[in-house]
């Protein structure tokens, strides 16, 4: 007999309940087991009628987030043996509204993604003959921030996005600096007034959470920060100088 | 109220987003909807790790490229599609490139090139080992800029609507709030993607089932060269997470239990301890993955409690290596099976992992069906014949979506008719709404949980039609599967909820798996010879007289089946024999 561990789930169904509940469900304990894993087996084997979102199991979709014993995580990467002996809470990712279940609506963030532009703006397109040119180097300036899943943890981590739900937000900041710190790119001046304004990067108080709760390295915090520097710069200059020399 | 637009995409993986963009760009006054189950930046593609195949170096050649991939399909390749693909794919990586894909970079600023499986020369790009990740990633934030591209996300597509042999939208519902909707178009492209999920041990994501071939299936598109099904010959025990190809493209070996390079005993070549292009770990996934099989039955592989494995050894490429190169892998070794690549072995066996088959296409995504279109994996144009070298199907998802997202633009323009389908549709769309209003959502009681009828399947599967099968072996699985339609029929549903049902969306992907599991069995049960991919035990070489074509399979509206055997078309390589290593 496989010991067994208890994944202690909330639930929430719109058309029953008023409020979320809990539901304890008994779970193997196998080694190799994510927590994942674990919900599937319920699905699969004891109630049908829980709803959460998986799709890849290998940690680069970005559908499974959840909070796990108060953190948030990717359940595809948080083994049940590594938070034995249970029970496991698991609920949905915090700051979100709950859909149902585990699964939390995103279209905020969705929204928010368009707005700070996030392709590369060029003033004359070369034609598609060859390749711009990037040195390893110039890779490296953007590279960590390309690495974002959008899996949404940053969000749930983040104090201000709890008050503020205006707030553009980790992943979203952090893509515009991907797109900013490019060499083929040249539309910063365009990203410029969304990432500067109230709800933009002026509203990050650093806490840093972001850059913590980012299961693959990004570091949100770090790209606001930096920005912050360079916006101010900017409105310096835009004081100091005379325009047409800025 | 009616949604209607002039170009509807089934999938927002790397083929629905690039025909997205192409029918934006082919036509600014259509409007162009993306309806996707998943968030599209989650879709598969995400999911490709090691490179994507186009000729640029000064030393390589289109005609290479293309005999590469004749050769390694072992013959089935449509050789004028593969033409119109190792030319166009070039124009669309530097196109991605222009769009902001983070490329890897020789030292000069030039985009990277590494080997790749079954290619003669170095020309597959990447973006160190999460090439996939980055070209969706790209592809979908670039889709972002066209104001004319609306989405659906989150909405499960049910059925094709058919008026008159012309397909002219979809059923589709929203999981969010359960609202089911057609959605009328002039053209529809399928881009959903494989069905990796038939078999019980695949690399594929959970979305992997299949829908689109089904649905194409179902409304009396035909569909091509379903038996061949590729092994990946390295995925993780267990879980089937991929080790992708490029770990031996950057050196690795695969040993056997006694730490033995055993492809030197399958005519694959000579060991040496750098990577030589198509030869030892560089040969084509089919022949590896039968080596493996052989490899067993001699009894030098390694037991575990996870079955048969072998060893790919990345210890000598040292932890720069593996840290610029090979990143992921080594990030998913860790977690996966607590094992560090820079010191140790990595446990490996071969995994299902792609669809050579898929909806019967022309070179321009058009299938059959007036106004019906597909790209991707789910199609079959057939670049791949029997058997797909690693990196072309990325490449593939960029031509053929461009391909299909402009036919289905100057389809779109020109049609004559109305979209929204006369009272034929209609009736349609209310039949299906009482399939899932009442058979599925409101089923009551019922015997058998869903998995129960999921699990049987997969292992219908792997017993019947795996590596190597045969006509007995064929025979019992189509016996299986339909017994387990007739489960399916009556396994319980216990969720009744409209609110993000995820048990319904498990119902219909396990009845498009169904559908399409028997396309493959029966499909291999007919084609009696052994290419690529498919080898049958009963019939172990290739027969070129009898099978030098692509098998159409169709359902009549009575639901029996029906097949063709058109020729394959040859332009300018004869078949021949297939050499590796020497
Ligand atoms: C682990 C792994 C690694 C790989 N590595 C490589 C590689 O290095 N190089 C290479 O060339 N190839 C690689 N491949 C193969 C390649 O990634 C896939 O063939 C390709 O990404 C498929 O893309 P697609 O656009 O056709 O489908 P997908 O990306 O799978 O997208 C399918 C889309 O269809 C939608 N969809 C499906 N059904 C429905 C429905 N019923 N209703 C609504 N929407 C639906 C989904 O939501 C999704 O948006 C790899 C494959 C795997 C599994």
């Amino acid at each position: 007999m496989a010991d067994l561990i208890t994944l202690r789930v909330t639930r929430y169904r719109p058309e029953n309940d008023t409020e979320p509940t809990t539901q304890d469900y008994e779970i193997p304990l196998r080694k190799e087991w994510a927590v994942l894993d674990g919900l599937n087996h319920i699905k699969d084997h004891l109630d049908g009628t829980l709803s959460y979102r998986w799709s890849c199991r290998m940690g680069i979709c970005g559908s499974c987030g959840m909070t796990v014993n108060g953190e948030p995580r990717l359940t595809c990467a948080t083994f049940l043996e590594d938070c034995a002996p249970g029970p496991i809470r698991v609920e949905p990712l915090r700051n979100f509204p709950v859909i149902r279940d585990l699964v939390v609506e995103i279209g905020d963030f969705m929204r928010k993604l368009p707005q700070v532009k996030p392709w590369v703006i060029r003033e004359e397109e070369a034609s598609i003959d060859s390749e711009y040119l990037q040195t390893p180097a110039e890779l490296d300036q953007y590279k960590q921030f390309s690495m974002c899943i959008n899996c949404m943890l940053c969000y749930s981590a983040c104090p201000v996005y709890a008050l503020d739900k205006d707030f553009l937000g980790p992943a979203a900041i952090a893509l515009a600096q991907r797109y900013n710190l490019d060499s083929r790119d040249q539309g910063s001046a365009e990203r410029m007034d969304v990432l500067s304004a109230a709800e933009g990067i002026w509203s990050c108080t650093f806490v840093g959470e972001c850059t913590t709760a980012c299961p693959k390295g990004v570091d949100p915090a770090g790209a606001i920060q930096r920005y912050k520097f360079t916006a101010a710069m900017e409105s310096l200059k835009a004081f100091l100088l005379p325009r047409g020399t800025r | 109220m009616t949604l209607s637009h002039d170009v509807v995409i089934v999938g927002g993986g790397g083929a629905g987003l690039r025909a997205a963009i192409a029918v934006a760009e082919s036509d600014p006054r259509l409007s162009v909807a993306v309806v996707s189950k998943v968030y599209p930046m989650r879709s598969h593609t995400v999911s490709a790790e090691g490179g994507a195949a186009a000729a640029i170096r000064s030393d390589d050649s289109l005609d290479e490229h293309a005999h590469d991939t004749i050769s390694g399909g072992d013959w089935l390749c449509d050789q004028a599609a593969v033409e119109a693909f190792v030319k166009e794919a070039p124009e669309e990586l530097l196109r991605l490139e222009h769009w902001g894909c983070p490329w890897s970079r020789e030292p000069d600023g030039r985009v990277a090139v590494r080997p790749f499986g079954g290619m003669r020369k170095m020309r597959t790009w990447f973006a160190a080992d999460k090439t996939g990740f980055h070209l969706l990633h790209t592809l979908f934030q670039t889709s972002l800029k066209y104001e004319r591209i609306d989405r659906y996300d989150e909405w499960y597509v049910t059925k094709l609507l058919v008026d008159d042999g012309r397909v002219c939208g979809v059923v589709a519902f929203e999981l969010m709030s359960g609202r089911i909707e057609a959605i009328t178009a002039k053209a529809v492209i399928l881009c959903t993607g494989g069905c990796g999920r038939v078999f019980p041990f695949t690399t594929n994501a959970a979305i992997k089932t299949g829908d689109g071939m089904a649905l194409a299936y179902r409304a009396g598109a035909p569909l091509k060269d379903m038996e061949f099904v590729q092994y990946h010959p390295t995925g993780l025990p267990f879980t089937g997470i991929l080790i992708t190809e490029a770990a031996r493209a950057e050196g690795g070996w695969l040993i056997n239990k006694d730490g033995y390079r055993y492809l030197q005993d399958y005519d694959l070549g000579t060991p040496s301890p750098k990577p030589v292009l198509r030869s030892m770990e560089l040969g084509p996934r089919d022949r590896l993955s039968q080596a493996f099989v052989k490899e067993a039955e001699k009894g030098r592989t390694v037991d575990t409690p996870h079955g048969q494995v072998v060893h790919l050894d990345l210890r000598h490429l040292g932890s720069t290596v593996i840290d610029t190169k090979l990143p992921f892998v080594r990030e998913l070794c860790l977690s996966y099976e607590h094992v560090d690549p820079v010191r140790e072995l990595i446990p490996v066996r071969p995994v299902v992992h792609y669809m050579m088959g898929g909806v019967h296409t022309d070179i321009h995504g058009a299938t059959p069906m007036e106004g019906l279109y597909a790209a991707g994996e789910v199609a079959c144009v057939s670049i791949n014949g029997a058997n797909r070298l690693g990196s072309n199907s990325l490449p593939e998802l960029l031509v053929f979506g461009a391909r299909a997202g402009q036919a289905a633009a100057a389809f779109a323009s020109t049609a004559v008719h109305g979209a929204q389908g006369g009272a034929a549709v209609r009736a349609q769309v209310e039949d299906e709404r009482r399939r899932l209003e009442h058979d599925l959502l409101g089923r009551d009681g019922g015997k058998e949980p869903i998995s129960a009828v999921r699990e049987e399947m997969q292992a219908t599967m792997e017993d019947g039609a795996g590596i190597y099968r045969s006509g007995e072996s064929l025979a019992r699985a189509a016996d299986r599967l339909h017994a387990l339609q007739e489960r399916f029929r009556t396994a319980r549903l216990e969720d009744h909820s409209r609110t993000f049902n995820t048990e319904l969306v498990a119902a219909l992907e396990l009845s498009f798996m169904l559908d399409v599991a028997e396309t493959i069995v029966h499909s291999a049960l007919l084609r009696e010879e052994s290419r690529g991919a498919h080898q049958r035990t009963d019939f172990p070489a290739r027969d070129d007289d009898r099978f030098l074509a692509s098998s159409l399979i169709y359902r009549n509206a009575d639901g029996s089946r029906q097949m063709e055997y058109p020729p394959v078309t040859i332009t300018r390589w004869p078949p021949g024999e297939r050499v590796y290593g020497r």
